[in-house]
């Protein structure tokens, strides 16, 4: 498969990623090429193969339902650039 | 100046030669002696006085001290410390202060170990030779116009330059092993789930695992059993006791079968190295391991399935930073969307974004049943040839790199170029198994390093086989020149 401006310009969009014109030409020639290494897995023969998604294919284990954590609201807001009476502070979003 | 071994560092501590404040001190020095070799993101010398100090007044009040007390040592910059700046080598988490400690974090203080500071890494722990990190890059302590490897960089060049006895590290793909062989030291990557991975910043969460950096087995066997072991605050973390490795060093290797991939040995294996390796597999063979000729078929297709896998899992792992609640925010944004790609666009640095824009893709719409669920096809596959292959021998072994430590520069244009040395790695981390990479000597004077693969949960018999190799040779003692 081949990409084009407007396929990166959709990838970067989702991924919340901004670029600049300048940088597509770049930016699609060396994702093209990474997505050719990626031709190798049409190879790979997987047939009624279950997909692997964890290495030990365990269950996540449970915790008892119990509250474990204490309230470090302040302490996490903190770390924050901006924020005001407990709030995340963002750009105006409803005009 | 070099730091000893920890046996050898807590057999002066507890003789009352040394105290911890002073082994501090020294290794504090010797980081500042070798600043050039910028290892270190951060030096904390008041957190390493201040602890050291402690382990000392312990002592003095009779508290039996664990192996690690009074030990000095550094963790890679992705483990958040509390009130330290825990950067994971980004700009993005220039100024991030973590109000919590790492499992590993809080396992080595109360072992009473003392971390100096904060090694440096490639950012987010994406790279293969820590020059993707946003401080920097590191050189190679046995010739400083190469790399160190990544994305451990900092913590193996710290080790190899004798500046701590070890250094904690995070592997993903190798980013513990493949720093380990081209700085010479020894390189512990556990069982996926045997170290816990709270506070460990993530980057692909089926595939990262903690692990230990150090001069010998025997140093990664002290360092293991004190970090190992479940953890209720990762939901990945396994449910088994850890054994003691340590005790567990003394097995002869009689009988041992060691599985020689020939897989391992390809085409892009330099010469130099596949002569070392031999020849540290004849002196495994000497000491009475069997080495049995085996095929890991579909070896070759791990790269393709890691370099879809690992940036698909980073995309959604990195998601989180979006300039509202921590890390870097953007002054430029004059809307929501503007925080977010904006903020994300100035904090990242380029391999990172590729890896997000290409696992990006590889979930979306039209392309994940041909890319990621295909990927995660042939991560069975690999694990199957690896299931099948220890049915027959007990550890399988090759070159953990196939080459040596390239020059600063040489692939820092090429991504797949970068990609390719990771090919002995990534294999271990897709299929969740524990490695180790141990020294085998040098070749034109830079070092090689001899992978060692078990089975889950084979820790011990994979350390106990890299010790009793270190005790017949003295490549793990081989240091770079001052």
């Amino acid at each position: 498969m081949s990409l084009d401006h407007a396929a990166v310009r959709h990838i970067a969009r989702l991924a919340r990623l901004a670029v600049a014109d300048d940088q597509l030409e770049s930016l699609r020639s060396d994702l093209q090429r990474v997505l050719h290494l990626f031709d190798d897995l049409a190879a790979a023969n997987v047939d009624n193969l279950v997909p692997l998604a964890h290495p030990h294919d365990q269950a996540l284990s449970l915790r008892d339902d119990v509250v474990s954590e204490i309230d470090r609201s302040a302490e996490l807001l903190a770390l924050a650039a901006a924020s005001q009476g407990g709030y995340y502070l963002v750009p105006k979003v409803i005009e | 100046m070099s730091a000893a071994s920890i046996a050898a560092l807590a057999a002066e501590l507890a003789a009352g030669r040394r105290s911890a404040r002073e082994l501090a001190e020294d290794a504090l020095l010797r980081a500042e002696r070798g600043a050039a070799l910028n290892s270190f993101i951060r030096i904390d010398a008041d957190g390493a006085r201040a602890a050291a100090n402690a382990v000392d007044a312990q002592r003095a009040a009779g508290a039996a001290p664990s192996q690690l007390s009074g030990i000095p040592f550094a963790h890679k910059d992705i483990f958040c410390t509390r009130g330290v700046a825990t950067t994971c080598g980004s700009r993005m988490l220039r100024d991030f202060v973590p109000p919590y400690d790492a499992q590993v974090v809080e396992r080595l203080a109360s072992a009473g170990a003392v971390s100096i500071g904060k090694t440096n890494m490639d950012e987010f722990a994406m790279g293969s030779s820590n020059e993707n990190s946003a401080y920097g890059a590191v050189a190679n302590p046995w010739d400083t116009a190469r790399v160190p490897g990544g994305s451990s960089g900092g913590s193996a060049a710290a080790v190899a330059a004798g500046i701590v006895p070890f250094a904690t590290g995070t592997d993903t793909g190798g980013s513990i092993r493949q720093p380990a062989a081209f700085c010479g030291v020894t390189g512990l990557k556990p069982t996926y789930g045997r170290v816990s991975r709270h506070g460990m910043i993530a980057y692909a969460s089926s595939l990262d695992c903690a692990g230990v950096l150090a001069r010998s087995a025997a140093d990664c066997a002290v360092v293991f059993d004190a970090i190992a072991g479940f953890d209720p605050r990762d939901a990945t973390s396994v449910a088994r006791p850890a054994e003691a490795t340590l005790a567990l060093l003394d097995q002869p290797l009689a009988g041992l079968r060691i599985g020689v991939a020939r897989e391992y040995f390809g085409s892009g294996v330099q010469a130099g190295v596949g002569e070392r390796v031999h020849a540290a597999l004849a002196e495994l063979e000497r000491l009475g391991a069997v080495l049995v000729d085996i095929s890991l078929a579909n070896a070759h297709h791990a790269i393709a399935a890691y370099y879809v896998i690992a940036p698909a899992e980073a995309s959604s792992n990195l998601a989180r930073y979006d300039g509202v609640r921590y890390g870097h925010r953007t002054a430029q944004a004059r809307s929501l969307d503007e925080l977010y790609s904006l903020s994300r666009a100035e904090g990242f640095g380029s391999e990172v974004q590729r890896r997000i824009l290409v696992g990006t893709y590889a979930l979306s719409a039209g392309y994940y049943d041909a890319y990621y669920l295909r990927a995660q096809k042939v991560r069975r596959l690999i694990a199957n040839d690896f299931a099948a292959a220890f049915a027959e021998v007990d550890l399988i072994a090759g070159p953990t790199a196939p080459t040596t430590a390239f020059r600063l520069g040489e692939k820092a244009g090429d991504a797949l170029a970068m990609y390719a040395a990771d090919v002995n790695t990534v294999a271990v981390n897709l299929a969740g198994l524990p490695a180790i990479s141990v020294p085998a000597g040098l070749a034109d004077g830079l070092p090689v390093g001899l992978q060692l693969i078990a089975p889950a949960f084979a820790e011990a018999r994979m350390l106990n086989a890299a010790h009793q190799l270190q005790q017949a040779t003295d490549w793990h003692l081989q240091e770079p020149a001052a």
